[in-house]
């Protein structure tokens, strides 16, 4: 191990330091200070003669004289089971005061890409509880769904309903005797103190802490650390997953956060930037972090990831939820207007899409009639939606009398299926049944995208009707 | 990659002087540009991108963790090719044409290890190898010589290499040979296997490229009936994510009457990925019966899996459908998506340090995808046959927003656009393709054949759908405004057909096992079951029958139901006849 003391330049994040010896790409670095701290960075860039290092912890108090080791090694995770449990910090040492992690394995943070021959096709109904994601927007195992919220929304809430109650059915959860194991893994990114207590206390609360692995990157704690601490999540995930045979369900938030901190660097390191400042290789980067997500064949275990990420301007056009929409299998959306009716959860289904949800349901799944129902009431929604419109310039008189049951759907939709708390855990067979109550107002015939065997067999006839002819 | 010949012309090894991600500087390596090098102690392929006195910069197809200066290149003289050869179809590749199946056996793991390498074909498997020519034939550069049957359903050609110069046969074998055993020997000295190699970044020599006239067929009702592509021709999918480009191409890939599918995805996802790898050997070609992967090449490079590699997958993926063209075959290339293939050529761009031009995108953007489209097409063999390649890329703009440079760039170029759209995939609409921002150029060209294959009417009755939706664009304005039912009654019928030509028509339900392929005459058959509702509900009308009543009529409902029939001449003729009799007692 090779010590100079050769900084030449010492610019935001990044410290330039001379050596005389050849460093490897993405090498680790300690640099220690005058007062005796030691600071850990990356190679960034290495050429004869000269590397540029970014330092996790921010480069304050390092001055020309402080002295830089190259460690040799790419940066690597201590992995073994015993982490369960346990609470670490953004770079990943223990933070919980418990004892020193004893890995079985080190295991290089960047990951390496799944051969897509090797990979097995998700198709495990997840079952959440929550009537918005399970009978619209399915969740299966080894899927990567983001929740795509605002500033001011309750997307952690839904987070922690999905940790808590995500089960796979048939399957009892915590079975410890099968091996097949449900653990989360919670990487935080920049979340404030008291985000990051509503988790743990939530966690500890639900004695949810025993089966989950936590890093917390806070707030205050250095931006470049934010970089690492997804890749030391997954990292953890992987090795759970693979190796160990759980079901992972990783939760990052927030990838905004991520992203700010991949802008720092590159404007730090004077690169060309893309749309919005945002380097141009994020699109790469974010793939590297979401598609650590899923099943590899002959292996027990599987990923699935569940990113949150707060629009800026709950815009989803803005780079950030725009190449995460491109790489994962789908969105959740949170949506301001449902959360200030207070529907909790406020998902609104429309922009909502799981990806996997076709081979994630049905027959031997979930149910038969699933697809059908949830292709119907996305329609009938759509229509009540447009409909609200109309409604505000003519009145609901001037439409007609099918129209008006689309508006009353609508709201139904809304405030009896989407609504339903953050402490309900709802089954997929009430979810669906729950579904059928709400199509049974409209018309048979506007039932056009559901088999007619099935509306034969779940339509609920009008009863005051129906006794009425019997009365006759 | 090639392996297949042993380095002859050895070069003289470079030493790395810098290395940031994908992209390494080198010192005293001679080489040329596009050469491929084996970069630091693991044997790291790369390919020369730029010179510059005597630094030499490489993009490296693999991670470069821990890579540092001082580690050796190593030049092997050669541009990045591919293998051709009887084992390209029913096989999968990453973006240099490494098969993903030897590749998890060579590394004994589920992730893709680095410095491993496999060519594109096996060399070891023994091909039935028969002759179609006799000693003392004179064949020329690219002429067929003999035939492989290298699937269920394809028989491979075997021809004389584009840069041979041919001459007399002298001597033929015929039997079973691995592809790098001689089959057939000319007086010119040159010896044929069944095995060549082609450089991806230079298009195969083909004598004339002619107008496409034969539509490609995909059974997919908007696309055959509103904008059909012609095989050779272009065509770009555009839209935001979740619009629904990957399940129009794998639809495509899946139905499109094809002889060749060349499926390359480019930075998409790894799930997708698997899902067309799974799918695909149990799905049954709808003309031969016969599994759609035995017509099939894969190319699969992640999101995750390098970024250069994204970059050559395109070339890679060309280069093998031109190769089937040259035999004589339809190819459909589907590229999902040319817009991560741009935004790796914008990565490592900007790792040069080169200007930008618009929106951090290389100036050489519009050359690029130009160059890469003018590949297609439908061509002349240099051996006397006829072949086509057509292009269909898809396209992912930032936001959705159509006027990005990959957008606007491939729009200058294709010649079909069929544009998805947010609104319709939200309100699953499916396919989401706009029929009011789509358009297709080849319609004139191929109403010929739609006449003379499906029925002589066809242009007239599309034009008659196609009014119908102008119109309903228009009134939905106004519906916007005042309601529907301020319409006068004839524009409240107008609507209401165009809903079934939405609803029953134009949608179509790619998980159906029936609706998923609908052949070009039901399409007609179905629409002309809308037109003919519409021909008797306007008589109706016009004989004083209210609208509501006419709506109400208990045969519309099955109007819906077509779609997903199997026996759809019968229910079609049936369902024509309830309307008439329905609709017609109403007066």
């Amino acid at each position: 191990m090779k010590e100079y003391q050769t900084i030449t330049e010492i610019s935001g994040p990044l410290v330039f330091a001379e050596v005389d010896e050849p460093v490897g790409y993405d090498e680790i670095v300690e640099i220690e200070t005058d007062d005796g701290r030691t600071l850990r960075g990356q190679v960034l860039e290495s050429s004869e003669g000269l590397v540029s290092i970014q330092v996790f912890e921010g480069t304050g108090g390092i001055d020309r004289n402080a002295s830089v080791r190259f460690l040799g090694e790419t940066m690597k995770m201590p992995v073994t089971e015993d982490l369960l449990g346990r609470v670490l910090d953004g770079s990943g040492q223990p933070i919980d005061g418990g004892p020193e992690i004893v890995p079985e394995s080190r295991e290089d943070i960047v990951g390496e890409a799944i051969n897509p021959f090797s990979r097995e096709y998700p198709e495990e109904f997840i079952q959440t509880g929550v009537s918005g994601i399970d009978g619209m927007n399915t969740l299966v195992r080894g899927q990567k769904l983001p929740i795509f919220s605002g500033s001011g929304l309750p997307h952690n809430d839904l987070a922690l309903q999905i940790a808590r109650q995500a089960t796979v059915p048939e399957e009892e959860e915590g079975d410890d005797e099968d091996g097949s194991e449900f653990a989360v893994i919670f990487g935080a990114m920049g979340i404030t103190q008291e985000e990051a207590n509503e988790f743990m206390d939530d966690f500890e609360r639900t004695g949810a802490l025993e089966r989950s692995v936590v890093f917390m990157n806070l707030a205050d704690d250095p931006a470049v650390e934010r970089t690492v601490t997804p890749r030391l999540a997954l990292t953890t995930a992987e090795y759970l997953a693979f190796e160990k045979d759980y079901h992972v369900l990783v939760i990052l938030t927030d990838i905004t956060n991520y992203c700010e901190a991949l802008r720092e660097i590159g404007a730090a390191r004077e690169e060309v930037p893309g749309r919005r400042g945002y380097p141009g290789y994020m699109y790469t980067d974010l793939a590297q972090l979401y598609e650590r997500a899923g099943r590899i064949e002959g292996k027990e275990g599987s990923v699935t990831q569940i990113p949150i990420l707060t629009m800026p301007g709950d815009d989803d056009t803005h780079p950030i939820p725009d190449l995460t929409g491109y790489i994962t299998e789908g969105q959740i959306v949170m949506d301001r207007d449902l959360n200030s009716q207070g529907i909790e959860p406020p998902i609104n289904v429309l922009p909502s899409l799981s990806r996997l949800m076709d081979d994630g349901i049905g027959e031997g799944l979930t149910r038969g009639d699933h697809a059908d129902v949830s292709d119907q009431m996305y329609a009938a929604y759509a229509e009540g939606e447009d409909l609200r419109d109309l409604v505000n310039i003519v009145g609901r008189e001037a439409l007609s009398e099918l129209d008006n049951k689309y508006l009353d759907f609508a709201d139904r939709f809304e405030t009896e299926f989407v609504e339903q708390g953050y402490d309900t855990n709802r089954s997929i067979d009430d979810t669906i049944e729950l579904g059928w109550d709400l199509l049974s107002d409209l018309p048979k015939e506007a039932l056009n995208r559901i088999d007619e065997d099935l509306i034969e067999e779940h339509y609920r006839e009008d009863t005051e009707e129906a006794e009425a002819v019997q009365a006759n | 990659m090639s392996q297949a010949e042993d380095i002859e012309t050895v070069d003289e090894d470079g030493v790395i002087e810098s290395v940031s991600g994908p992209v390494v500087t080198a010192a005293d390596l001679d080489a040329r540009m596009n050469d491929v090098v084996y970069v630091g102690d693991e044997g790291l392929m790369g390919e020369v991108i730029e010179i510059e006195g005597n630094l030499t910069t490489i993009q490296v197809y693999e991670e470069t963790s821990g890579v540092g200066p001082g580690e050796p290149v190593e030049n092997t003289g050669e541009p990045l090719s591919v293998d051709l050869g009887p084992g390209v179809l029913d096989a999968i590749y990453d973006g240099v044409q490494r098969p993903l199946d030897v590749l998890e056996e060579k590394m004994g793991t589920a992730f893709l290890d680095r410095g491993v390498d496999a060519p594109g074909i096996d060399f070891e498997t023994e091909w039935e190898f028969t002759p179609t020519v006799d000693e003392g034939d004179t064949v020329g550069s690219g002429d067929i010589v003999g035939e492989v049957p290298e699937t269920e359903s394809i028989t491979h050609k075997v021809m004389v290499p584009p840069d041979y110069e041919g001459g007399e046969v002298t001597s033929v074998e015929s039997g079973e040979f691995t592809v790098d055993e001689v089959v057939v020997e000319l007086d010119s000295g040159e010896e044929i296997t069944m095995h060549q190699e082609w450089p991806v970044r230079q298009a195969r020599p083909a004598d004339t490229k002619e107008t496409p006239t034969v539509p490609l067929v995909s059974g997919q009702r908007i696309l055959d009936g509103l904008f059909p592509i012609a095989k050779g021709g272009t065509a770009a999918i555009p839209g935001p994510f979740g619009s629904g480009k990957t399940v129009t191409q794998h639809q495509l890939a899946k139905w499109a009457d094809a002889d060749i599918v060349v499926y390359v995805g480019c930075g998409e996802r790894g799930n997708e990925m698997t899902e067309v790898i799974e799918d695909f050997p149990e799905l049954e070609d709808p003309k031969t019966g016969k599994p759609l992967m035995s017509r099939t090449c894969l190319i699969a490079n992640t999101s995750n899996m390098p970024v250069a590699a994204r970059e050559s997958c395109i070339y890679t993926g060309i280069t093998i459908a031109e190769y089937f063209r040259d035999m004589g075959y339809d190819v459909a290339l589907m590229a999902d998506s040319t817009s991560r293939w741009a935004e790796a050529m914008r990565e490592i761009s900007s790792r040069l340090e080169e200007m930008p031009g618009e929106e951090g995108y290389p100036a050489y953007l519009a050359a690029s995808l130009s160059e890469f489209y003018e590949r297609a097409g439908k061509f002349q063999n240099i051996n006397g046959t006829e072949g086509s390649v057509t292009a269909i890329g898809a396209v992912s703009p930032p936001g959705g927003d159509f006027s990005e440079p990959v957008t606007q760039n491939t729009l200058r170029i294709v010649k079909t656009f069929w544009a998805l759209d947010a609104d319709l995939a939200e309100r699953r609409h499916f396919p989401s393709i706009n029929w009011n921002e789509s358009y297709s150029l080849y319609r004139q060209q191929l109403d010929p054949w739609f006449r003379e294959n499906v029925e002589e009417d066809w242009p007239e009755v599309r034009q008659w759908a196609v009014d119908v939706l102008d119109e309903e664009d228009e009134l939905q304005e106004i519906v916007q405004l005042v309601g529907k039912d301020a319409l006068p009654e004839d524009q409240q019928l107008t609507l209401e057909v165009a809903r079934y030509l939405r609803e029953a028509w134009l949608q179509q339900n790619a998980f159906h096992d029936v609706d998923t392929y609908c052949e070009p005459k039901k399409t007609y058959r179905m629409l002309l079951a809308i037109k003919t509702f519409n021909d008797e509900a306007f008589d109706a009308l016009e004989a004083g029958v209210p609208v509501e009543e006419i709506q109400d009529v208990d045969a519309t409902p099955r109007l819906n139901r077509m779609n997903t029939s199997d026996e759809w001449n019968e229910f079609i003729d049936e369902l024509e006849s309830d309307l008439e009799e329905q609709i017609r007692s109403l007066y």
